[in-house]
């Protein structure tokens, strides 16, 4: 036994060499240079980005309606997708400069380098997710709603309260759970399922008595995927605050200011409340709860 | 009559029980220090230089921002200790019921004469259908579609029905791992059951089985581990066990600390398994090597 460990021993070694052979190169970080004013430093030549010369974005893959459409991003469909459109306009990029990359929800905010420019697949905007990336100025207000069947119970309420006996479903990684566990504190624990999809199953095959979901895809799933579902009503936002979805970026992006300015010019001459109009469907009459 | 397989098995009344989990420095008694020092010695200089290579890396720190951050652990480790709970009731459950209906699997695909033709068909199906079909798809399957059936009486609870995909696919698994024990005891014990007078029931049920199994516990832990993991996957039926609390807790925070919670939660519970497996091996082993083990 000890002569055939001691005979191990140079291959041993020399495997640690290889390994230490292939440690990292010293990656030169991206250093992150505060933008000069002016507006030259947002032309399309002078902006760093992944690819020179290109916007890279991603999305989620499928990419659902409203906020896309025939799950290709990069059609300028959907209310994301006409938003990504119009962003990448105003900020001067040809629509042939733009690509698009399928990113899953849980990747775009890995640590390390991303694989895009911009990530937009309606994450909301909150103080804790902005320490890990960066998020561009708000494209959208998002209201939280419940859908459940229209012969439910739960169908009719008109306060948080009564759904507090309610079994409830809502995705991962949605604020909707948030919404679940912090206003409606029901007695039994949410169930929480990959996508909206999954949830939709669910409470057609009763597992769930409602969905938690954004005000808008609560509209589709109602008009499109579910016809024998009801918006119960929507949920007054959390602390006065409205949610608010805005675009994924590295933490540090030097993207970020041009990105912003272009969202900001965009929400200022009405071209965001336009899109709106268009892809989203008229959420005034929906009750809110109280 | 009473016990036959007290006769026909030697390897029933072993009283070797001394076991030693980790045998750092080879199997020699007498070679103990000199190899401990070894071991020991390149131990350390192997896992200095992985940790160098890991801890210098550029992005080492936002990795440990992300993976390895004790506040976060700290903060996700109740929620995801309690979802730990679903996992142990339900590898538990489907553990029971995987031994029985799996044995029952295993001696029907081994019973002889044409007539039970249509029973070993059935088992051979069986096995081959739900080893070879991944087992998210049979839990989305039955998960999502079962209860779709609106059938009066047919339970719709996610749980049950991860349980039900569990056992389906995992019996199939350890239905092999019984056949392989029962086809690995000699031919001649079940004559000599025979020609003591018992009949082939009897003689499975007395004399081959119990070898059989004792021989196959090894693998059949194995597959428990792999059972005990993959419990997670009922998941995606909307149940909120380990993973997917942690994984709420990570789109939550933006902070993936809470996988790592959950990683070691797992791993609490399928080392001990592991080092237990190893150390019937080597029992068995030790066994086979003293020639009867007496």
């Amino acid at each position: 036994m000890r002569t055939s460990s001691l005979r191990f021993a140079p291959l041993a070694i020399a495997l640690l060499l290889a390994l230490v052979a292939c440690s990292p190169n010293d990656a030169t970080e991206s250093t992150t240079t505060p933008l000069a004013e002016g507006s030259d430093a947002c032309n399309v030549e002078n902006l760093t980005l992944m690819k020179a010369g290109t916007l890279t974005l991603g999305a989620d893959q499928p990419a659902y309606p409203p906020w896309f459409e025939d799950n290709d991003p990069a059609n300028g469909k959907g209310y994301e997708g006409a938003v990504a459109a119009a962003v990448a306009t105003e900020m001067g990029f040809e629509s042939s400069q733009v690509t698009w990359v399928a990113v899953p929800f849980n990747k775009s905010f890995a640590p390390g380098r991303k694989d895009f420019d911009a990530y937009i697949t309606q994450v909301s905007i909150t103080p804790k997710r902005a320490e890990v990336v960066d998020f561009s100025a708000a494209y959208y207000n998002a209201a939280q709603a419940l859908v459940t069947l229209k012969k439910s119970p739960f169908a009719d309420a008109t306060t948080v309260t009564e759904l507090a006996d309610a079994k409830l479903g809502a995705q991962i990684g949605s604020t909707s759970l948030t919404t679940i566990d912090e206003q409606i504190q029901p007695t039994q624990a949410a169930s929480v399922y990959d996508s909206n999809n999954d949830a939709k199953s669910a409470l057609q095959n009763g597992q769930i008595d409602g969905i938690v979901v954004d005000l808008p895809t609560a509209f589709y799933m109602t008009a499109v995927q579910i016809p024998d579902a009801t918006i119960a009503g929507q949920f007054p936002p959390t602390s006065g605050e409205p949610e608010q979805f805005g675009m994924v970026l590295e933490k540090g992006s030097p993207l970020l200011p041009c990105l912003d300015q272009a969202i900001t010019s965009l929400t200022s001459d009405g071209t965001l409340a336009e899109l709106e109009q268009q892809w989203l469907a008229d959420e005034t009459n929906v009750p809110v709860f109280s | 009559m009473t016990t036959p397989q007290a006769q026909l098995d030697p390897e029933a009344f072993s009283g070797s029980r001394r076991s030693r989990l980790l045998s750092f420095a080879g199997k020699g008694r007498h070679s103990g220090r000199r190899g401990a020092v070894v071991a020991t010695l390149s131990t350390i200089i192997v896992f200095s230089v992985l940790a160098a290579i890991v801890l210098t890396s550029p992005g080492w720190p936002k990795v440990q921002a992300a993976f390895f951050d004790w506040t976060a652990a700290k903060d996700s480790f109740p929620t995801v200790l309690r979802a730990f709970w679903i996992n142990i009731q339900m590898f538990l459950i489907a553990e029971v019921l995987i031994l029985i209906l799996a044995l029952v699997v295993a001696v029907v695909r081994g019973l002889k004469g044409p007539v039970f033709f249509p029973l070993r068909a059935m088992a051979i199906i069986y096995t081959d259908l739900f080893r070879g079909v991944p087992l998210i798809l049979v839990i989305y399957v039955l998960g999502f579609g079962m209860p779709a059936l609106d059938l009066q009486g047919l339970p719709i609870s996610p749980f049950f029905w991860g349980i039900v995909s569990l056992t389906l696919v995992y019996t199939a698994y350890v239905a092999e791992v019984y056949r392989a024990g029962i086809e690995s005891v000699h031919p001649s014990q079940m004559a000599a059951a025979r020609s003591l007078g018992l009949s082939r029931w009897q003689g499975l049920r007395f004399v081959v089985l119990p070898q059989a199994v004792r021989r196959v516990i090894p693998p059949l832990l194995n597959d428990f581990i792999g059972l005990q993991k993959d419990t997670a996957l009922v998941a995606v039926l909307g149940v909120v066990e380990t993973v997917r609390a942690a994984g709420i807790y990570a789109a939550d925070t933006f902070n993936y600390t809470s996988y790592v919670v959950a990683a070691a939660l797992f791993l609490l519970l399928t080392i001990p398994m592991a080092r237990f497996t190893d150390h019937l091996i080597e029992r068995g082993r030790r066994r086979r090597m003293a020639g009867g083990g007496r």
